[in-house]
């Protein structure tokens, strides 16, 4: 009997401890698959070519392999995003920290999160059927497919995370700091502006950063309102593609697994990959040094 | 200086109409969404639409192999991310030393949360497609997507089990119980509230991802439904995909009410998680 329990002890322990060194594995997994198909690749087609040609037309007959129209679709997009989500999630974050009641903001913030809990095909959807169109009545030139919508799409999912981390920034300035100021005769948007926002900052500017990683990463928003013609552009008018619609075009078609074409797209997830994980790492060492200043 | 003042003040309103517009842009894009959505696909929206085979024709076409499709892959999943999940929540909780390794799983499970899904969809497309041999099948989708949600399930599991007190759990050790006792009589059931509102959360997260099963090779058009684990398969938002991408007016109307259908899906499990978790803290925390 005491065998037995002991038994089933260790071997729940060693079951559990398996399970959360799983996602070790599965870092490790991303990084190995990355870089096995990505070496594939190299092999066939130089690293020089794949960053100094200026097209991306792996899929025509005369292939050109170079990852610069697809990052400046990625950017193109991104950039409209933060431009977008950057100011509404600041003034939304100040206005619900320093204006609103606690129970207005217990109602606000779940419908504002609804926004990031819409699928992201439904969010392509509406920039490809409703922004766009909208879009034309203002700029008639716009085309079918281009990075201004899917942009202000993207932008305004992803306001509530930028929202509700600054928030969170600026509630955990300590009170001393913003009744000092008050004090000395400041008024509130002195306050807010002269010294919460300055003391918030490095929590600040982590947000925007994960929610540019963000915007890097969205696939369904860009592949179905952004267009699949990669070109170096800067033009948010005309159609473009991102590295994530890339791999999805790819995966749509018959490619068979050990080709060219099907090893492109483990290199383009290489480079997405690596934006995103510097982003990401650069968003968290901020945070984590802002929470540690002020916890003390 | 009654004239400084005055302009503080106005400062101070072009703030707050400044800040309520951002708002009322994010709340209004919310609404002319779903109302864009209601106006286009309502009058597609019938029983015959749930119950009937994509086809050719926009008129004839239905969402039941989509949306079947999707319910499959989100039982295989929860199969999958209910003992893995929750396992290694306890782990970390319970029994990991405090330790670099036990530092190095945290930070990696908070890393995985921010690598975009795509990139879980190259992962199951070498390692579950190719190198396990699973094809394009409900197994290979249910487990990249187990992958993609399971840091939910993790830190929700952990969060809900450090709210157990602690007296609990020490009056069960003292009265002689083993810690795996300890864990499944008393941490478990007091904890399971929480713990199922971050498997909801998961599987609502999961019901709406489109690319990664794209990318792993899912089909856009199935006739015909999954009858085993390994049987290829499609759900609801690549169908959605698939009628959105193409040029004719009639199907984007068919995504539209595809769209009523997953939003509706969508927020159900939202809905049921919000209330666990009111009820949760409010019967725990007081």
């Amino acid at each position: 009997m005491y065998f037995k329990r002991k038994l089933e002890e260790n071997f729940i322990k060693f079951l559990f401890a398996s399970f959360a060194f799983l996602s070790i594995f599965v870092t490790l997994g991303i990084i190995f698959v990355l870089f096995y198909e990505s070496i594939a690749f190299f092999r066939e087609v130089s690293i020089i070519r794949f960053f100094t040609e200026r097209e991306w037309t792996p899929l025509f007959a005369i292939k050109k392999f170079g990852i610069w129209p697809l990052l400046s679709g990625t950017l193109l997009t991104s950039v409209v995003a933060i431009l977008i989500a950057f100011p509404a999630g600041l003034f939304i974050a100040i206005f619900m920290a320093e204006y609103l009641s606690p129970p207005i903001k217990g109602i606000l913030k779940p419908v504002l999160e609804i926004l990031a809990g819409i699928p992201t095909v439904v969010y392509g959807y509406f920039a490809l059927l409703f922004v766009t169109p909208l879009l034309k009545k203002i700029i008639p030139s716009i085309s079918g497919f281009n990075a201004l919508s899917p942009g202000i799409v993207l932008g305004i999912m992803i306001i509530p995370t930028i929202a509700s981390l600054s928030e969170d920034a600026i509630s955990l300035v300590p009170r001393s700091l913003r009744e000092a100021s008050y004090a000395l005769g400041a008024t509130k948007l002195q306050t807010i502006f002269r010294v919460l926002l300055p003391a918030a900052s490095s929590g600040v500017i982590s947000s925007i950063i994960l929610g540019f990683s963000r915007a890097i990463g969205e696939t369904m928003i860009v592949t179905i309102a952004a267009g699949q013609r990669p070109v170096l552009t800067l033009n948010p008018l005309v159609p473009i593609e991102t590295m994530t619609a890339y791999i999805v075009q790819v995966s749509l078609g018959d490619t068979p697994a050990g080709s060219l074409e099907y090893k492109t797209i483990f290199a383009v997830g290489m480079v997405l990959f690596v934006f995103t994980f510097v982003f990401n790492v650069i968003s968290h060492r901020l945070r984590m040094k802002f929470i540690k200043f002020y916890k003390m | 200086m009654e004239r400084i003042l005055k302009r503080k003040k106005i400062y101070e309103k072009i703030f707050i109409i400044l800040s309520l517009f951002f708002l009322s842009v994010s709340l209004l894009t919310l609404f002319s969404l779903i109302v864009d959505v209601l106006i286009d696909g309502l009058p597609r929206l019938s029983l015959k639409f749930i119950t009937s085979y994509p086809s050719r024709k926009p008129e004839g076409a239905g969402i039941l192999s989509a949306l079947l499709g999707s319910i499959y892959v989100m039982i295989v999943m929860i199969l999958f991310i209910v003992p893995v999940g929750i396992g290694a929540g306890i782990y970390l909780e319970e029994y990991a030393p405090r330790n670099f390794v036990t530092n190095m799983i945290e930070v990696n499970i908070a890393n995985l949360a921010g690598v975009p899904s795509i990139i879980y969809g190259l992962l199951g497309l070498e390692i579950f497609v190719r190198f396990f041999n699973l094809g394009r099948s409900v197994l290979a989708g249910a487990l990249t997507l187990g992958l993609l949600v399971l840091p939910i399930v993790i830190m929700a599991t952990r969060e809900a089990i450090r709210l157990v007190p602690n007296s609990i759990k020490e009056a069960s050790l003292a009265l002689g119980a083993t810690k795996w006792q300890t864990i499944k009589h008393e941490v478990l059931p007091i904890s399971l509230p929480g713990i199922l509102t971050g498997i909801i959360l998961a599987v609502s997260r999961a019901i709406g991802e489109t690319a990664p099963l794209i990318t792993i090779g899912a089909l856009t058009y199935i006739a015909f439904l999954p009858k085993t684990p390994l049987s290829p398969f499609t759900v609801l938002p690549i169908q959605i995909f698939n009628w959105v991408s193409r040029p004719q007016k009639a199907f984007h109307h068919n995504a539209a009410a595809g769209i009523i259908v997953l939003l509706i899906l969508t927020f159900l499990l939202n809905i049921i998680a919000i209330i666990l978790r009111n009820y949760y803290t409010k019967k725990y925390k007081l």
